[in-house]
């Protein structure tokens, strides 16, 4: 229950700090933090426009996207408190849900005929598959490592001591922040703002959805940051009490949030043949990581 | 004892009468009798899942000696499934057969081998006599070659047909050859003696028998590298056919595997191993070539091989869990696999079925050549996108809860397991989330490409929704596909005597793997549950607020511009084309184009094509060595019919003299031995 709040709270400035911290970087006035919000409330109240060529998939793919969301973010924990559902191997749960969400975003990215929409779900569907071994090996490890297999029993148990366990961990971020700028079609594997469709990923997908399908398109991808940003911070916070780990919730959010800000500010996009490629290391980290939790327990004597 | 003579009777009563009536009244009669043996066959099953094992000995003959037939829990599950999709396909078919109604003879010949082919599975799980098993099996093979040649006017389609004729008895060859060893050893063709002679013979005549049945029936199931009859054979037979052929045929190769494991006394350990090892290749490869076809059942067709490296992935964990004596391990992996069979028959038969009905409306199945059906088509386009979701292994549907429970198998088995096996472990769950995410890739495409967007192609007829009756039976195995996905816990608790059987707990001892298939699917039932509940809660808030606000319908967001055309889409191929690119290595592609050229071009074209790498190196090249080989013999069969009579009087004086000369060598060893 108490993730559910804090994962809210942070979706709502999550995307607003990457926004100014862009701002800030390149010398702009820029937005409000809340300017993310206010469009998606101004999107709530607009009616809609529906391609020709759409069928009922378009019109209940944008809720499902969202339920899928909302449904992944119940499952994730904070710190000793449980997710609202948590069960033995429910991140497993977590990712086929939000894989779910991904089948209909691309369905009905397909189902304007549009070629443009076409290409971003192609791409979307590929990296998506690229990025979620790395997902699964490095939950794997976890499990491995602390004996548990639902989320908030393996957090709970992991016990960051020795040095290895201080590597594991920041490589364990490192993953989890790449698999979420690929979720979220952030910087170095998509450009949000580019001017050509022809480069983008997430934002070509949606560019027929209007209204109020949009606006909870929007709202779940503020949510989709905020929920990785809640697993990062899970790594971290144990078994730590609330008034450490509540701060350290939202510190940490914010450092991420600043992170994607100037990484989006100082860096370009990869080369869109190469993302697969790219994607598909963070496999191979968390096969590092996976070889680090044999080291530590031991296993390879 | 005469409830099993009435369903030997019933289908050769059946199959004698069916030339006598009109094509009407044979369909009819054909599927009453699928009933009937339906409903006999279904009682005895369900009995068995309940706890009582049917037992009974026939006199059998001097050759077989008594044939034993036995429904255990293992059977009875196997029979469940196999008549369920008999029942569906049945009357799914009677209805696609329409279209070939002028084609009486052959409409009689494709009655009587669907009736046998019925029969032919159901005796295959219960026969309990390896010479009759064969028999049967044989049955079983060429009633199902001869329902695939249907359209024997098509030459791919014969061709297709021998193909799988040949190795279904390569298949067999396999087969025989370890019930015959089995039988030489030991001198009895019942079943109980692979048992006797394996846990005699402890070590590697245990896994070598193993292997040996592992190679027949792996044919039949469709692991790579065994897998290459299976692409052919589906789509060249018509829907009902290839839905009955992917949903239950291929697995009674996989029953054969499970009915070894009990029977087989051997290190289960060394053999879970071996069967992961073929699963997880057979997973992903049949996936890769998936994405890569044009040909819609095609793409199904690889997709059975996916399917089948999953459910072998369950077996494997199983074995493991048998070889380690941990028997919540085993329970995991054989109850996985098991509703992972149920699953695949469900939703890959309705995939069938849907892909029928395309080919009924259309004409055709090539990908790129279709487009838009979701809107003369809805219920078969909302039909094939539950099974799509099913298929790709996501909630709320059945295909998640299986792939789940052999997730959950293999973070299970971490717990136990040393440097070797882990790194088995983690390369298996590597294997299974890349086909999770391969499988979505695919069927993203097939969905998109065929249902979506707009008409690539003006059709001269008419495209239009096949009638309700034929839709009847895919809105039940669509029924059941939301059933086990929101309420698995019936079907797991069916699964408790199968389970049991393959794991070797003692029924008494039940709370193991309820208590862990409980504990581990309620929450997941809740997620699912609340997911649908949130889902329509937010449907119905959007539908609220949006109530008076305006709609408007425009053109699709062409980058300003204004004249698109259906062939500006996306098409199935540019949609992979990243993905041909990477795995190019792997998959053997071949491209031939013809480029637009000159003032006034006279059109260009552009076609890929992927071939199987395996067949290629396996099938192919063999063959082509062999054809070489005999070709040196070409000069024999000249043409001359006075050649021809000579071989004949060679022939005649060989047979004569032969015997003449062996004595003569007979003497004249023994002269040289005297000496």
């Amino acid at each position: 229950m108490l993730s559910l709040i804090l994962i809210v709270i942070a979706s709502a400035f999550f995307t607003g700090i990457i926004i100014r911290t862009k701002s800030i970087a390149s010398g702009r006035k820029g937005p409000g933090i809340f300017q993310p919000i206010r469009d998606v409330l101004r999107l709530f109240k607009k009616g809609v426009v529906y391609s020709e060529t759409t069928s009922f998939v378009f019109q209940i793919a944008p809720t499902i996207y969202f339920s899928s969301i909302v449904m992944a973010l119940l499952v994730v924990p904070f710190g000793r408190s449980k997710g609202i559902i948590s069960f033995d191997g429910d991140f497993i749960f977590f990712a086929y849900v939000l894989a779910l969400g991904k089948f209909f975003s691309i369905i009905s990215a397909m189902d304007t005929g549009s070629s443009f929409e076409g290409m971003g779900a192609s791409r979307e569907a590929l990296y998506s598959m690229f990025a979620e071994p790395a997902f699964f090996i490095l939950m794997g490890s976890l499990a491995l490592l602390t004996g548990f297999t639902s989320f908030q029993e393996m957090f709970a148990a992991l016990h960051i001591g020795s040095y290895i366990s201080y590597a594991l961990a920041i490589l364990g971020t490192f993953v989890l922040m790449m698999i979420a700028m690929v979720e979220n079609s952030r910087m170095p594997i998509d450009d949000p703002k580019t001017h050509l469709e022809l480069t983008m990923v997430h934002e070509v997908m949606i560019l027929d959805n209007s209204g109020f399908d949009l606006g909870l398109i929007l709202t779940a991808g503020y949510l989709k940051f905020a929920i990785y940003g809640a697993l990062v911070v899970n790594l971290f916070i144990g078994m730590f009490p609330y008034h450490f780990s509540i701060p350290m919730f939202f510190i940490i959010q914010f450092v991420l949030a600043t992170g994607v800000g100037l990484i989006e500010s100082f860096m370009a996009r990869f080369r869109m043949s190469h993302n697969a490629q790219f994607i598909f290391v963070l496999t191979s980290v968390s096969l590092l990581i996976f070889f680090g939790a044999l080291l530590i327990l031991g296993k390879f004597a | 004892m005469n409830l099993i003579k009435v369903i030997l009777v019933l289908p050769v009563l059946v199959i004698l009468l069916i030339p006598f009536f009109k094509t009407r009244g044979k369909g009819i009669l054909c599927y009453a009798a699928i009933i009937l043996n339906t409903l006999l066959s279904g009682y005895l099953a369900v009995q068995s899942l309940a706890g009582e094992m049917t037992e009974i000995t026939l006199p059998g003959s001097l050759v077989t000696g008594p044939v034993n037939l036995r429904i255990d829990a293992l059977s009875g599950w196997f029979i469940l499934i196999i008549n369920f999709v008999f029942l569906t396909g049945g009357l799914y078919g009677l209805y696609y057969m329409k279209a070939y109604q002028s084609q009486r003879n052959n409409l009689t010949l494709h009655g009587i081998v669907f009736v046998l082919l019925h029969c032919a599975l159901l005796g295959l799980c219960t026969v309990q006599n390896s010479i009759v098993f064969l028999i049967v099996w044989e049955i079983m093979a060429i009633s199902a070659f001869l329902a695939v040649i249907f359209e024997h006017e098509k030459m791919a389609t014969v061709k297709a047909g021998l193909n799988y004729l040949i190795q279904s008895h390569v298949s067999i060859l396999f087969l025989m050859f370890g019930f015959i060893w089995v039988a030489f050893k030991t001198g009895s063709y019942d079943f109980h003696a692979l048992t006797l002679y394996t846990s005699e013979h402890k070590g590697g005549a245990g896994l070598l028998l193993f292997l040996v049945f592992f190679t027949g029936f792996g044919i039949k199931a469709g692991f790579v590298p065994f897998h290459t009859w299976l692409p052919y054979a589906h789509p060249a037979a018509p829907a009902h056919i290839s839905g009955i052929m992917s949903g239950v045929m291929i697995k009674i190769g996989i029953f054969g595997i499970l009915r070894m494991i009990t029977l087989i006394k051997a290190d289960y350990y060394t053999i879970g191993l071996i069967i992961l090892a073929f699963s997880v290749i057979s997973g992903l490869y049949g996936v890769m070539l998936a994405i890569m076809q044009h040909n819609l059942k095609k793409l199904l067709a690889y997709h059975s091989i996916e399917n089948i490296g999953i459910i072998g992935m369950g077996i494997g964990i199983g074995c493991i869990g048998l070889g380690n004596g941990n028997t919540i391990l085993a329970s995991l992996g054989f109850a996985g696999a098991l509703l992972h069979t149920l699953n695949h028959a469900l939703f890959k038969s309705l995939l069938f079925y849907t892909a029928g009905n395309v080919y009924q409306a259309t004409h055709t199945l090539h990908i790129d050549h279709l487009g838009g059906l979701i809107k003369k088509m809805p219920q078969t386009a909302s039909l094939f996108l539950i099974a799509a979701i099913a298929i790709s292994g996501i909630p709320p549907f059945n295909g998640f809860i299986s792939e789940f429970i052999i997730y959950s198998g293999f973070y299970y088995w971490m717990h136990d397991a040393m440097l070797g096996t882990l790194m088995a472990i983690i390369f298996s769950v590597l294997g299974l989330v890349l086909i999770g995410g391969l499988a979505l890739l695919c069927f993203t495409k097939a969905f998109g490409i065929v249902f979506l967007g707009q008409a690539r192609q003006q059709f001269h007829h008419e495209v239009r929704e096949v009638p309700f009756m034929q839709l009847a039976p895919l809105y039940l195995i669509a029924f059941f596909i939301v059933i086990i996905g929101v309420f698995p816990q019936i079907f797991l608790n069916t699964l408790l005597q199968p389970v049991h059987l393959l794991s070797g707990l003692s029924l008494n001892a039940g709370l193991p793997y309820q208590e862990k298939m409980t504990g581990l699917l309620q929450p997941v039932t809740w997620g699912i549950g609340g997911f649908i509940l949130l889902t329509g809660i937010i449907f119905a808030l959007r539908k609220y607020i949006t109530r008076n606000r305006n709609i408007a319908v425009e053109p699709t967001w062409g980058c300003a511009y204004v004249a698109p055309t259906a062939k500006l889409q996306y098409t199935a191929s540019s949609f992979v084309r990243a993905y041909g690119k990477l795995f190019r290595p792997i998959l053997l592609s071949s491209k031939t184009e013809k480029e637009v050229e000159g003032l006034f071009p006279s059109g260009g074209s552009y076609e890929t094509n992927v071939y199987d790498r395996v067949e290629k190196y396996l099938i192919d090249n063999p063959i082509a060595a062999y054809k070489a080989l005999l070709g040196r013999f070409l000069f024999l069969q000249n043409g001359r019919l006075q050649f021809y009579i000579l071989y004949g009087i060679i022939f005649i004086v060989s047979v004569i003299c032969i015997p003449l000369f062996y004595d003569q060598v007979v003497l004249f060893i023994q002269y040289i031995k005297q000496i």
